[in-house]
């Protein structure tokens, strides 16, 4: 007992000097955090790529990381409710609570897509913010980056000058990476594609593909198979030339839809993780455009 | 005009090298003017953006909006989360004029089981962020003629430190069901021993206060001070504390799939003139008062797999708790001689010592469809009532219930639930149960704790 409470005091004051404790909801949003923080931060991300995000268990272990955490990175417009409110009250660590400045939210600093003109459970898993999947528009890494190189000058003053560097040199090698998968990307200009869960309307907005189909009848309730046969029989009019899924996603679905329609079911990382290469933010992008460029065309 | 000046002394203060002539000064804040009104010219357009694009989205779903820094969320300061909960079932079970749990004195609050088509608790609850420094939970149960506030609280967000202090009525922190609401419950009805320990869970009002350690392992541990009306205490009609908790969690994960928690709670609290009826060695019912003290040890076990963490495919969930309470005080049994009844206003002492436990396993085995199996065991344990051992019955019997539960839930705010018991828990009475049991959840429900 006595050795515990020693060992106790002597390693409190240790943490006060350690690095910054970075909690983040999602793999890319700890990405980012380690891409502008280096060694001055220390993250843990709470879910990985193979986790849904919308459902995850307030575990212990993840209250307890909460506990510790002197920034919070999440997606925000509703993604986490289910989860992320009560581990955040029952840490009882008061500088991160919603609208303290170690609460980040990346959703506020993009322009949000598919906002519900009805908010209503009959319309399925909505939220009234817009669809959350931020993420796989590499032009909104950018707008949190910038806003996120911000905060964490905030909330650690010392280090400022690291995040400010090290967003610069991100952000040149962002831009040019953007550049280059714009550039690789010009062929998918306008292919069709059906969609499991509304994961990528990001990612076909910014390389303007054509949304022909989603086969979930509501947001976040799962295909029934009266369902994914209509939804086969509208491809037959308006064909799309892969079904895309997130990888964890269950894959039963596009792949009977994609034998169905005869076109190649896809699963791209969606987040970091995600897939074999996506093994930071890059990597993501580099392995989504890879397979959507292996669609035949 | 004064604001630019005076950043611009402010500026050429905290640069010198800038401020050498009042040319610089004038420079500064000829740019500061330039850029205040860019902000401004900038931020009209955007809000002239903002409502071109409303105008533009105003037809169908609006594909764009350009006011990201006002997402907000369907729950806000001037809009608390109400969620109402529907709650009914289908009770087939066997006429029993008064069910208790052999061997156990009847808890307070335990409304039985009605059979047929009964309306269950239907509960109100509205819940929000009262100012930066604390938030409010209400959780109101309605039945015919009875409104209950099962929680009314308010609890501190700002404390930091890993600490949480929680006032007004609330469920205790001890074991690990307690804090969960019948329509969270993983089975139609409640469990043996938590019906045997409190009627349905043990609420308080008073004081909680809770301390989570900085440390990897989730460590949790809490503290509660309060009024201890409620079972296996009474209303005292006293200053200061009626009834005291302590409790410690342990939690962690075990790989990503794996994740568990572990935790001791002990209560104390005392009786005065605890009312109870039961039968007596004539089988005739008696009343019994029961003046002193009881302590309740609860020790709990949580365990929780998913394939890869992700749990809206499969998972499984083990839960099983452990109690052992001892009693010790007087016991005052009624003349009842007039109905043919044993007792004679004899005061004796009364002691027990009982335990008890619960295990039980809940298996998702694809989206929306979840089966699970609860074995419930009781032991009446020791109990010496004194100078009353010649009037009542001293039980000497294992009550233990069977459950299967098979439920669907079309989406996370409703679910149907079909449950079979195989209840043992009066001694000579072997029941089979059923039950069909609907959940309905309306509006912005919290999350449910792990």
């Amino acid at each position: 007992m006595k050795q515990l409470f020693t060992a106790l005091l002597l390693w409190l004051p240790l943490s006060v000097h350690a690095a910054l404790n970075v909690f983040a909801c999602e793999p890319e949003w700890g990405a980012l955090a380690s891409e502008l923080g280096g060694d001055a931060v220390k993250v843990y991300t709470a879910t990985t790529a193979m986790q849904d995000p919308h459902r995850i268990e307030a575990r212990p272990s993840l209250i307890a990381q909460a506990r510790r955490a002197n920034l919070v990175v999440c997606t925000g417009a509703e993604l986490e409710v289910g989860w992320l409110p009560l581990l955040l009250r029952e840490s009882g660590n008061a500088g991160v609570q919603p609208g303290r400045p170690g609460y980040f939210e990346a959703s506020r600093y993009v322009t949000m897509l598919e906002k519900p003109v009805r908010i209503d459970r009959s319309q399925g898993d909505v939220h009234a913010a817009g669809n959350p999947h931020i993420q796989t528009d590499p032009r909104n890494i950018a707008r949190v980056g910038a806003a996120l190189a911000q905060r964490l000058a905030e909330i650690d003053p010392a280090h400022a000058a690291v995040y400010q560097a090290r967003w610069k040199d991100f952000s040149a090698r962002w831009e040019a990476a953007i550049a280059r998968w714009q550039q690789q990307a010009a062929p998918l200009k306008r292919m069709p594609v059906a969609v499991q869960h509304k994961s990528f309307s990001y990612l076909i907005n910014w390389l303007s593909l054509r949304e022909v189909a989603t086969l979930e009848p509501k947001p976040g309730v799962e295909p029934s198979l009266g369902h994914l046969a209509e939804v086969a029989a509208r491809l037959k009019t308006t064909p799309a030339q892969a079904v895309l899924r997130a990888t964890y996603q269950n894959p039963r679905a596009s792949e009977w839809l994609a034998a169905r329609a005869n076109i190649p079911a896809v699963a791209l990382p969606f987040t970091v993780g995600g897939a074999a290469g996506a093994d930071d933010l890059f990597g993501v992008f580099d392995v989504t455009l890879a397979e959507l460029l292996k669609v035949p065309r | 005009m004064l604001r630019p000046t005076l950043l611009a002394v402010a500026l050429a203060a905290a640069f010198p090298a800038f401020a050498d002539t009042d040319l610089d000064v004038l420079r500064a804040e000829l740019q500061e003017m330039k850029t205040s009104y860019e902000a401004r010219i900038q931020a009209l357009e955007a809000r002239l953006q903002a409502a071109e694009s409303q105008s533009a989205a105003a037809s169908e779903t609006a594909s764009a909006a350009a006011q990201p820094s006002e997402a907000g969320s369907a729950g806000n300061r001037f809009n608390p989360d109400i969620s109402l909960i529907l709650q009914g079932r289908y009770a087939n079970l066997d006429d029993i004029e008064h069910r208790h749990i052999t061997g156990f004195m009847p808890a307070g609050h335990d409304h039985g089981t009605p059979r047929g088509f009964p309306l269950d608790h239907t509960e109100l609850v509205i819940a929000a962020s009262i100012d930066p420094y604390f938030d409010g939970y209400f959780n109101l149960a309605l039945v015919d003629e009875e409104v209950e506030i099962e929680e009314a609280w308010f609890r501190t967000t700002a404390l930091g430190k890993g600490f949480t202090l929680k006032g007004g009525r609330f469920l205790s922190g001890l074991g690990y069901q307690n804090e969960k609401h019948p329509h969270a419950w993983d089975f139609a009805d409640n469990n043996l021993m938590y019906r045997a320990l409190f009627g349905e869970a043990y609420g308080n009002d008073g004081v909680q206060l809770k301390w989570v350690a900085p440390t990897d392992l989730f460590m949790e541990f809490g503290a509660e001070v309060g009024r201890g009306a409620n079972f296996p205490g009474t209303d005292r009609n006293k200053n200061g504390a009626g009834s005291t908790v302590l409790f410690g969690h342990l939690g962690d994960d075990v790989g990503v799939s794996h994740s568990w928690r572990a935790g001791l709670s002990y209560l104390q609290t005392r009786a005065s003139d605890r009312d109870a009826d039961i039968d007596d060695l004539n089988d005739v019912e008696a009343e019994t008062l029961f003046s002193g003290s009881s302590k309740v040890w609860i020790a709990d076990f949580v365990w929780k797999w998913a394939p890869n963490g992700n749990a809206s495919e499969r998972n499984f969930k083990f839960a099983a708790e452990y109690f052992r309470r001892t009693e010790d005080g007087d016991l005052l049994c009624v003349d009842n001689t007039a109905d043919g009844g044993a007792c004679t206003d004899v005061t004796g002492l009364y002691k027990t010592t009982q335990s008890g436990f619960y295990a039980q396993g809940v298996y998702q085995f694809m989206p929306r469809w979840r089966t699970g199996y609860r074995y419930d065991r009781l032991d009446s344990g020791s109990i010496d009532f004194g100078a009353n051992n010649a009037f009542l019955p001293i039980a000497d019997y294992a009550p233990t219930r069977h459950s299967l539960m098979l439920d669907f839930s079309p989406s996370e705010f409703s679910r149907f639930r079909l449950q079979y018991s195989k209840d043992e828990s009066m001694e000579n009475v072997s029941e089979n149960q059923w039950f069909v049991q609907y959940i309905h959840s309306l509006g912005s429900h919290g999350a449910h704790s792990f």
